[in-house]
């Protein structure tokens, strides 16, 4: 269809027409805030309310101290985390889909989209609600605490000691939880509609000459699916990177992500210039992620 | 379901455990939310035991005026900025498709931008712009969630026109001039003959728009002021500074009004027609 493209010069009524509204609002409303925040970071405070651009790279050096280095880090570990978990619990989701019947498919995914459309706060804030100390996940464990306990008097030993609800919320092991329970739709949609284009007499060929279902999978399936695990991956890893509410509301005072350190520094800390930095610093992050991405996505294309 | 003719090797939906893996997986994600429903029904100020069933919370809730205004509020946001990313996600679409033009290529990969960058980063940038440009915020409703809604066309847009990009990639040019040879103004042939066309990617970005400002916490956080709340950071002030059934009861409303919706683009698209909008 790119044969078909009209040059302006030759329409330029309706070229006019169409072009301004958009570009007027992303240089408006996307770049030059985007330019302000960049401008920003090279700036320092000069009083209670006003930054002078100096030019400075002291921001960015301050960015470099381990501190902030160690979250950035930490950031990439629970993302990486979250990202794997993902992977792991969606993919047998996705083939499942896939290979399910027909008219159980799309009622399939929707079950994995509703979440999806439904209200992140609502969905984090049902999860706290459930992992709290008088949540039910104490109740499920203390009934496991009372078997176990019950099991010791069957053999003769001591019962164990009464249950004490566990603090379930606000430490790094419920933001893990809370990531991956926003994040699992994102992974399973791309996932589903690479295996969905996949050509089954391949698996099928595969079993037939006598490869096992292990083999078969970690031989052609994931191959085959490279590009949407990639595309899963990189949909995941992106927004949970980049995550402020559940750390924020999960966490504990060590769960703080990056997001959460720029969220102090134009609140609490009144540090913009460098909230503007570290800002700036993610978004550099994203585009080397996006950048590997597209180096493999065109490798395999030339390949 | 239950048929007894043997299991065929790509079956592998009817493998045990692959069942349980979706079935958990499904009680993974909808037990929170159908236990918080379910709850928002109880008559007791603990979460936890069921002691009978009341609406005394739904009712609470909506006579709550804060939470009522943040959710109309919400609603308004989602409304305006939903025709306005409408009109310009369409437009640009329709101008990538059919235009070549210098710098093409810069306009198209700075529009994907407000899809990639972190939603904090794009927060704390209006934070700043509106502050630095002096933007009201005195004025009367609904001229006050101004702020709210430019933000959100910003990160609504791009979708919008990736919902309508996808779907003009399958309208036939020549329908247009057979349009035109037959006398059809420009803008006839856009309204007669592409409007036509693009109709269910309309009604899927349009949704998609919706939803998306509904859902937004963190960009609004950053963009409303005290009299401006929206849904969203209501319910996240409440929770961070004391958790009420309330809560709960506002909660179910959103949740069954997303369910709505679904449900109302399901009729009108399909199930296949919104998974690929994703």
């Amino acid at each position: 269809m790119s044969g078909a493209l009209q040059d302006w010069k030759s329409q330029k009524k309706p070229f006019a027409a169409v072009v301004t509204a958009p570009v007027f609002w992303l240089a408006l409303f996307f770049v030059a805030p985007m330019a302000i925040v960049w401008l920003y970071s090279f700036g320092q405070n000069a009083g209670p309310a006003d930054i002078e651009i100096s030019g400075t790279l002291d921001n960015y050096k301050r960015a470099t101290e381990w501190l902030y280095v160690s979250i950035f880090l930490k950031s990439f570990a629970v993302a990486g985390l979250t990202t794997l978990l993902c992977l792991i619990i969606g993919f047998p989701v996705a083939m499942a889909i896939t290979f399910a019947a027909p008219k159980w498919r799309p009622w399939l995914l929707l079950g994995i989209m509703l979440p999806f459309w439904t209200n992140l706060l609502i969905r984090t804030y049902a999860l706290m609600a459930l992992m709290g100390t008088n949540g039910y996940m104490n109740k499920g464990l203390a009934g496991l605490w009372e078997g176990a306990s019950w099991l010791r008097t069957l053999v003769g030993m001591q019962p164990l000691d009464a249950w004490t609800p566990v603090q379930l919320l606000y430490n790094n092991f419920a933001v893990v939880l809370g990531l991956v329970y926003v994040h699992l739709p994102f992974m399973v949609l791309p996932l589903y509609s690479a295996l969905d284009r996949l050509d089954k007499s391949l698996i099928e060929a595969s079993l037939d000459l006598g490869a096992g279902h292990l083999k078969t999978f970690m031989q052609i399936v994931v191959p085959l699916a490279a590009p949407g695990i990639v595309a899963g991956v990189m949909i995941t890893l992106i927004p949970a990177l980049g995550a402020y509410l559940t750390p924020d509301l999960m966490g504990g005072t060590d769960s703080q992500m990056i997001a959460n350190v720029i969220e102090r520094q134009f609140k609490r800390a009144n540090d913009w210039p460098f909230g503007a930095a570290l800002s700036f610093l993610l978004i550099y992050a994203m585009f080397i992620l996006i950048a590997f991405q597209s180096m493999r996505s065109n490798k395999v294309k030339a390949a | 379901m239950f048929n007894r003719t043997p299991i065929a090797p790509l079956e592998y939906t009817r493998k045990l455990w692959m069942r349980s893996w979706v079935g958990l997986t499904m009680l993974f994600l909808y037990a929170p939310l159908i236990i918080l429903m379910i709850f928002s029904f109880n008559d007791s100020k603990r979460n936890v035991v069921w002691k009978g069933f009341t609406l005394k919370y739904y009712e609470k809730a909506l006579n709550n005026d804060s939470l009522v205004e943040a959710l109309v509020n919400s609603l308004t946001i989602a409304a305006l900025a939903t025709i306005v990313s409408l009109v310009i996600g369409a437009l640009a679409a329709v101008a990538l498709w059919r235009f070549r033009f210098p710098f093409k290529g810069l306009v198209e990969g700075t529009m994907s931008l407000p899809i990639i960058v972190p939603e904090i980063c794009l927060g704390v940038a209006f934070l700043i712009f509106f502050a630095k440009v002096d933007w009201p915020t005195d004025l009367a409703w609904p001229l006050n969630l101004s702020a709210i809604t430019i933000a959100h066309i910003t990160f609504c847009f791009p979708f919008v026109a990736m919902v309508v990009r996808a779907r003009l990639a399958s309208f036939n040019k020549e329908e247009e001039e057979a349009a035109k040879d037959l006398g059809a103004t420009e803008w006839q042939a856009f309204r007669d003959v592409l409007l036509p066309h693009i109709r269910p990617a309309l009604v899927a970005g349009a949704l998609l728009a919706f939803t998306l400002s509904l859902d937004d916490f963190v960009i609004t956080f950053f963009t409303s002021g005290p009299d401006t709340i929206t849904f969203p950071v209501k319910v996240y002030s409440m929770v961070r500074f004391s958790v009420t059934p309330e809560v709960n009861a506002a909660s179910t409303i959103l949740i069954l009004l997303t369910v709505i919706l679904t449900f109302i683009a399901l009729k009108l698209q399909g199930v296949k027609g919104i998974a690929e909008t994703h």
